[in-house]
């Protein structure tokens, strides 16, 4: 009789339970649409890193990524492949690059750029640049003089398809090494810098350009679930000799977004917090308007023989009702929201600059974590119930002659 | 064989620097089945010698007994327990749970008890039908009369067999004729039921339904009348 009884009160008026009931909408509505899209952002910084060239795992000859020259590149990669063969799981993809710093220049510009040499087949299977010409063509394996570049560094030297672009770098003897190409594709990105930064060539027409042998700079590792990282790295680590080589995560080869994801973790649930506090002096208000606005109702409960906590019960019973059908349609609020911009996400590119920056997409789409939903619920539900209970022993507290005596 | 003895009961309220004596050194005894009036002008403690013998305040001194249990010397939770199991409380207003029907305020008393559900449900029906209110059981208070709702409270007060039912003014806010039949209805549950019924009342139509009648005056029993 306890809930029947709270159900029915909470109905007395019906205007006040509307107004916290609202107030309880809006907090879980929020919690759990913009907790789903500070999600997506982190998420699609994650994906963002990994897919532009970072992969889950990779190896590296040691010293490569202090110092990222083509003299410490993988001398043998058929020791690394031979290890991945072993370790890998069957449904994981790997590739080999090379990759170095070069000096990008045509007839009126020239620039920094990164110069990768891909497989064009695996490359496709591993990173972003398979899907990401938009105009011209994607590479051919053996394609010895095409180059893809993105669409910001076409704009940036005011070149465009079929038109010559020379790559200038240092060769493994020191010496300056150059080669023209003939730009094959344009490709985009989610962010600007990537555009910019990565020009893409086969690693034969690399390897030309650089006098090296069958040496690689880098292996990328794509694996069917990311959370097998530290499990497969460890694993490459035990059979590849630390002396020669370095094996490290997306974690660590990404040290600020993985610094961000861990910010973002704490952020949420700050912001589950900070949005309760302000839902939680509403509930409080709302109880504590209603025990008092029933002093002697309370007072004739208790004349009954009704005991204080069986008091407590049923006020909170009162504000469980609260707290739970604010909760079923701020979820679907919630989960309404996150579905309309399933597809089309919230796009941000007029702030891009400043997202990119921050290693964020130009368009945020939601990502739907189920342990935030559960913890946002839990805080709202746990902790609603809580701070119900100052009302509750209130209610609880009247003596009955008091009590029915109130005016 | 008396269900109440009160032996110099004494209550003092405090309203600030200003003590107001309302109990002096009551004595009273009350036997079992007893249909007692206690009659007086307001002020002078009919309600306070209720509320004391009840349960729902303590006395500042002297001894209640109830059923051979000193009440003055028993802690909240065990007056609480008194309460639901042996007496039954009939209110001047505010008498009945507003969220729930004529039917579910009878039951509310023996769900505390944790008397089973159909047998609280056969209970709540036949005592409701008793007190002629067989067509409202699914009423909530504001749907019924103010002579039904106390109807509805005198049910409840005895459908779980009370030592004593405690009615204060219980006529207080109801024309003549329904407090006429509200009396009719309490001294046949009296007498059919063998339940002892102490109520207040300044009302004269309400003491001449009694069989015996106290009178209190500034805090002392002034009077009796058999």
């Amino acid at each position: 009789m306890y809930l029947q009884m709270g159900w029915r009160n909470i109905w007395r008026n019906p205007r006040r339970t509307i107004v916290i009931m609202t107030a309880v909408i809006i907090g879980v509505w929020a919690m759990i649409f913009l907790g789903a899209l500070m999600r997506g952002i982190s998420e699609q910084m994650v994906r963002n890193g990994i897919t532009t060239l970072t992969g889950h795992i990779q190896v590296h000859h040691r010293g490569f990524r202090k110092d990222p020259v083509i003299e410490n590149s993988i001398d043998k990669p058929e020791v690394v492949e031979a290890a991945l063969s072993k370790i890998l799981p069957q449904d994981a993809r790997w590739t080999t690059r090379v990759r170095v710093d070069a000096i990008a220049s045509n007839a009126r510009h020239s620039g920094g750029a990164t110069l990768v040499g891909i497989d064009p087949e695996r490359e496709a299977e591993i990173s972003f640049i398979g899907q990401a010409v938009t105009e011209g063509a994607y590479l051919k394996t053996g394609d010895t003089y095409g180059i893809i570049v993105g669409q910001a560094l076409a704009d940036k030297f005011e070149t465009k398809l079929g038109r010559k672009l020379v790559m200038m770098s240092q060769d493994t003897k020191g010496d300056i090494a150059s080669r023209a190409f003939r730009i094959t594709g344009i490709f985009r990105a989610e962010m600007e810098a990537t555009e910019k930064q990565f020009v893409f060539v086969t690693t034969g027409a690399a390897r030309k350009m650089l006098k090296l042998g069958n040496e690689a700079s880098e292996v990328s590792i794509l694996l069917t679930d990311y959370k097998e990282s530290d499990e497969v790295a460890d694993a490459l680590r035990g059979v590849l000799p630390s002396e020669s080589y370095d094996v490290e995560t997306w974690r660590e080869l990404l040290p600020l977004v993985t610094a961000v994801l861990k910010i973002y973790d704490w952020f949420i649930y700050l912001w589950f917090l900070i949005i309760f506090i302000a839902m939680g002096f509403g509930i409080v208000n709302t109880i504590l308007m209603a025990v008092f606005e029933r002093i002697r109702e309370f007072g004739l409960l208790k004349a009954l023989g009704m005991k204080p906590w069986w008091i407590v019960k049923e006020v909170l019973a009162e504000s469980f009702f609260l707290l739970i059908l604010g909760m079923v349609v701020g979820n679907a609020l919630g989960f309404l929201s996150i579905f309309a911009l399933t597809d089309t996400g919230i796009d941000l590119s007029a702030l891009s600059e400043g997202l990119e920056f921050a290693g964020m997409s130009r368009v945020i789409y939601p990502f739907v974590l189920i342990t935030d939903i559960v913890a946002a619920n839990l805080v709202v539900l746990i902790l609603g119930l809580v701070v119900s209970i100052y009302p509750a022993v209130k209610a609880a507290r009247f003596t009955p002659v008091k009590a029915m005596a109130h005016t | 064989m008396n269900i109440v003895e009160c032996r110099d009961v004494k209550k003092i309220y405090r309203q600030g620097k200003v003590e107001v004596h309302a109990l002096r050194g009551v004595n009273l005894s009350i036997q079992k089945g007893g249909f007692i009036a206690l009659a007086g002008p307001s002020g002078s403690g009919k309600t306070t010698l209720l509320n004391i013998i009840g349960g729902l305040d303590y006395a500042n001194s002297g001894s209640i007994t109830l059923d051979g249990n000193i009440i003055n010397e028993m802690s909240q939770s065990k007056l609480a327990n008194l309460r639901l199991n042996n007496i039954g409380f009939v209110f001047q207003a505010y008498n009945l749970i507003p969220v729930l029907s004529a039917l579910e305020n009878v039951e509310f008393v023996m769900l505390l008890q944790g008397v089973p559900a159909a047998e609280r449900r056969k209970r709540a029906t036949t005592i409701l039908d008793d007190v002629g209110l067989k067509d409202a059981y699914g009423r909530r208070p504001a749907e019924l009369s103010g002579g039904q709702q106390q109807r509805v409270a005198v049910a409840r007060a005895i459908v779980s067999n009370p030592l004593i039912v405690l009615a204060d003014e219980p006529t207080a806010n109801l024309d003549s004729k329904t407090g006429e039949g509200l009396m009719e209805m309490m001294r046949e549950m009296n007498e059919k039921k063998d339940v002892t019924f102490i109520f207040s009342t300044h009302d004269r139509m309400v003491m001449d339904y009694a069989r015996r009648l106290v009178y209190i005056r500034d805090g002392l029993v002034a009077d009796e009348q058999e």
